[in-house]
């Protein structure tokens, strides 16, 4: 997915194409050849996949009402949700595009990470424990929580589904490469894997087995990851300076490895993909409804710190293991495609891409047995994040659409839930065919195009209703609109699509990041439009407030933990 | 759906949206409610300390993260100095400074909450009778 070629470019367009490309899992991995069958991995995947069925058939018996559907009832631990949480962030993408960014780049993949990171702590500020006084099932409760249900729960709805659209796509494209290239499984049968996979936990076992799902997923990825970095440190002494001083001896570009390369030269280019990694975060709808299955907002800010102390881990031991493979990898010849006369571009001609670069450690520190266990936890991976965007969009489709918009609140519980089953073997359905259809495409820019409508339209909508007293249901409505528009137009008229997918010569917006012009675009129209607004609804609206900010500020009133 | 007075709570389990009343004026008693909250000093106090913090803290995370950017779009020199006459440079200890003070700002917002807010939050509870 790091295209190589477009990394020794040092251009900052092509630099930044290539690291948007670093967060989604290896949709760009170009022509995979199909490796020889990796039993190890398939019987440890194997492994996975049947424990977590099994808890998915617990979660079954256990999940009655709506709330444990959507919720898991309420009663999920802040250690837990902290783990679940960081599962839900620690995607693929993470684990093997940073350690591959690292390995081509080194300095500049800790850029990266500090993004990823930086989000969580606005989170806990601004958000999380108002979410979870105000909050329900979805993140569209909170914000239509004295505005008009309809409106905002369609704007809601659609800025999830936007967003689930595209993360989910990313997902499968490189969930089904990644799997080709690991397992030795036909493209197709890998995408079809993890999309009924994925219908099964979601449609069986809703919150409950999606939140188990996340927690194993985490521990084993968290578990592995350090173990490699363990291995890394072992191999010299447990002391960093001579890994990074045998890291500057080995990669080709030396000593330039410890100081920022070409990745952010246009500083307003690096501050639009900030904002959108930011408050991105802030925004996915996956993630906003984890903070409903906590039982009060002590548990929701807990959840918050141990998830940032687990995620900032994980960046750390991503830094590890990307200086790891250039220490160790780089002038073994066995981890390359050899040319005439045995000769190889470190940077380029490793096997399966640079991706490949925390599998291909794998082998080297722990043999073929932790290669095998490495490439499972990658597999999984995948398929707990592809099952909480699911579970996103199902909700926002049973949930906030159906029951609130098409029903008008006359439907009860049970047809609710069905519905959303439904919604979740539906949308696993799309995401295979659109994993089949899109195969072969640049799919590269998909997931900060999530982040970025995330940033522009879920989280301006989500942040007045609850911060601002004057906030109105047509300032919401048109103001999340506005944001979620103007972050697909840009996107689509960016080099990423307009010139790299319809082939036109020149981009008409000139960055890959919309998220500077467009949210902040969002916040104005929501401000404008609430200010222009003199219609009677919006006094009522303005006058509800009060009662919405003692909830949000106390809990007093908060839906509790357990649906008895 | 009728407005569930305060301070009943929410039923989670109850099928229809919870704000689903919300265009219908709430009724007389727990608007009066509300504004007893809202005009009680306790509850200003809580909500001015904790907005406060948050925002100080949020304006911290904004310095650290885009000052580092900075630093990176404009002085990339700076960065690549060696710390110590070794290998690793100002830039990576700076890179890793920022994900640790993310974590501290997060544990210092939640010590905060736990030793003070929860405190000023209980207080204002108990002055309400419940």
């Amino acid at each position: 997915m790091i295209r190589s070629s477009s990394l020794a470019v040092l251009g900052t367009v092509l630099a930044f194409l290539a690291a948007t490309s670093a967060f989604a899992a290896g949709p760009d991995l170009g022509a995979v050849q199909q490796s020889a069958t990796n039993w190890p991995a398939i019987g440890m995947f194997l492994f996975f996949v049947l424990f977590t069925l099994g808890i998915t058939y617990k979660a079954a018996m256990g999940t009655k009402s709506a709330a444990d559907f959507y919720a898991a009832g309420g009663g999920i631990s802040a250690g837990t949700n902290s783990l679940a949480i960081a599962g839900d962030y620690m995607s693929a993408a993470s684990f093997l595009g940073i350690s591959g960014l690292v390995y081509t780049s080194g300095f500049d993949g800790l850029i990266y990470s500090t993004g990823f990171l930086v989000g969580w702590p606005i989170v806990l500020f601004l958000i999380a424990e108002r979410l979870r006084n105000l909050g329900k099932f979805t993140f569209a409760d909170v914000a239509s929580f004295r505005l008009d249900q309809t409106s905002i729960r369609i704007i809601s709805a659609t800025g999830t589904l936007v967003v689930v659209a595209f993360y989910l796509i990313a997902q499968m494209v490189g969930a089904g490469k990644l799997i080709q290239l690991l397992f030795g499984l036909p493209y197709l049968y890998a995408v079809i894997i993890v999309g009924v996979l994925m219908i099964v936990y979601v449609a069986f076992g809703g919150m409950k087995a999606t939140t188990w799902v996340q927690v194993i997923k985490a521990c084993l990825l968290l578990g592995g990851a350090t173990f490699m970095a363990a291995a890394v440190l072992y191999k010299y002494g447990f002391n960093p300076e001579a890994l990074f001083a045998s890291a500057v001896a080995t990669h080709p570009k030396g000593d330039a490895i410890m100081a920022p390369g070409g990745l952010v030269s246009n500083p307003i280019e690096a501050i639009s993909l900030g904002v959108g990694l930011m408050f991105g975060t802030a925004g996915l709808p996956h993630i906003l409804m984890r903070f409903f299955t906590v039982s009060d907002a002590q548990a929701a800010r807990k959840s918050v710190f141990y998830a940032t102390g687990l995620i900032g881990y994980f960046y750390i031991l991503t830094f590890i293991i990307g200086f790891g493979g250039i220490a160790l990898l780089m002038s073994d010849p066995s981890y390359f495609k050899l040319g005439p006369a045995g000769a190889f571009d470190k940077l380029k001609d490793m096997i399966g891409g640079t991706n490949m670069v925390a599998v291909n450690l794998a082998n080297a520190v722990g043999g073929p047995y932790f290669l095998g266990f490495i490439s499972a936890v990658a597999f999984a991976t995948i398929l707990a994040v592809v099952a909480g965007l699911t579970l996103a969009g199902a909700s926002a489709v049973s949930h906030d659409l159906y029951a609130s918009v098409i029903a008008r609140g006359r439907t009860n519980e049970a047809s609710e839930v069905r519905l959303s089953k439904i919604a979740a073997v539906v949308i696993g359905i799309v995401a295979i065919y659109l994993g089949y259809v899109f195969e072969n495409q640049n799919v590269a820019f998909m997931v900060g195009l999530a982040f970025s409508v995330a940033a522009s339209c879920n989280f301006p909508v989500l942040a007045m209703s609850i911060l601002w007293r004057g906030t109105t249901t047509w300032g919401a409505l048109i103001g999340g609109l506005v944001g979620l528009i103007a972050a697909v137009v840009m996107v689509v008229l960016s080099k990423a699509v307009w010139v790299s997918t319809f082939g036109n010569p020149t981009a008409i917006f000139p960055y890959d990041n919309p998220a500077l012009f467009s949210m902040p675009l969002a916040f104005l129209t929501i401000y404008a439009v609430s200010k222009m607004d003199r219609s009677r609804r919006a006094q009522r609206e303005r006058a509800l407030f009060d009662e919405q900010f003692v909830r949000s500020e106390t809990g007093i009133g908060a839906a509790g933990a357990h649906a008895h | 759906m009728s407005r569930i007075p305060y301070p009943q709570a929410i039923n989670p389990a109850e099928p229809v949206v919870h704000g689903q009343g919300s265009l219908q004026a709430a009724n007389a008693q727990s608007a009066s409610e509300y504004d007893r909250i809202v005009a009680n000093p306790k509850f200003q106090q809580l909500v001015h300390e904790r907005t406060r913090f948050g925002w100080i803290l949020t304006a911290v995370i904004l310095v650290v993260y885009f000052g580092f950017i900075g630093l990176i779009a404009f002085d990339k020199a700076l960065l690549a100095t060696k710390v110590g006459g070794g290998t690793a440079s100002l830039g990576l200890f700076l890179g890793v400074g920022v994900i640790l003070i993310a974590f501290a700002l997060t544990g210092i917002y939640v010590a905060r909450a736990n030793s003070r807010f929860d405190v000023l939050s209980a207080d204002l509870k108990r002055s309400l009778g419940q």
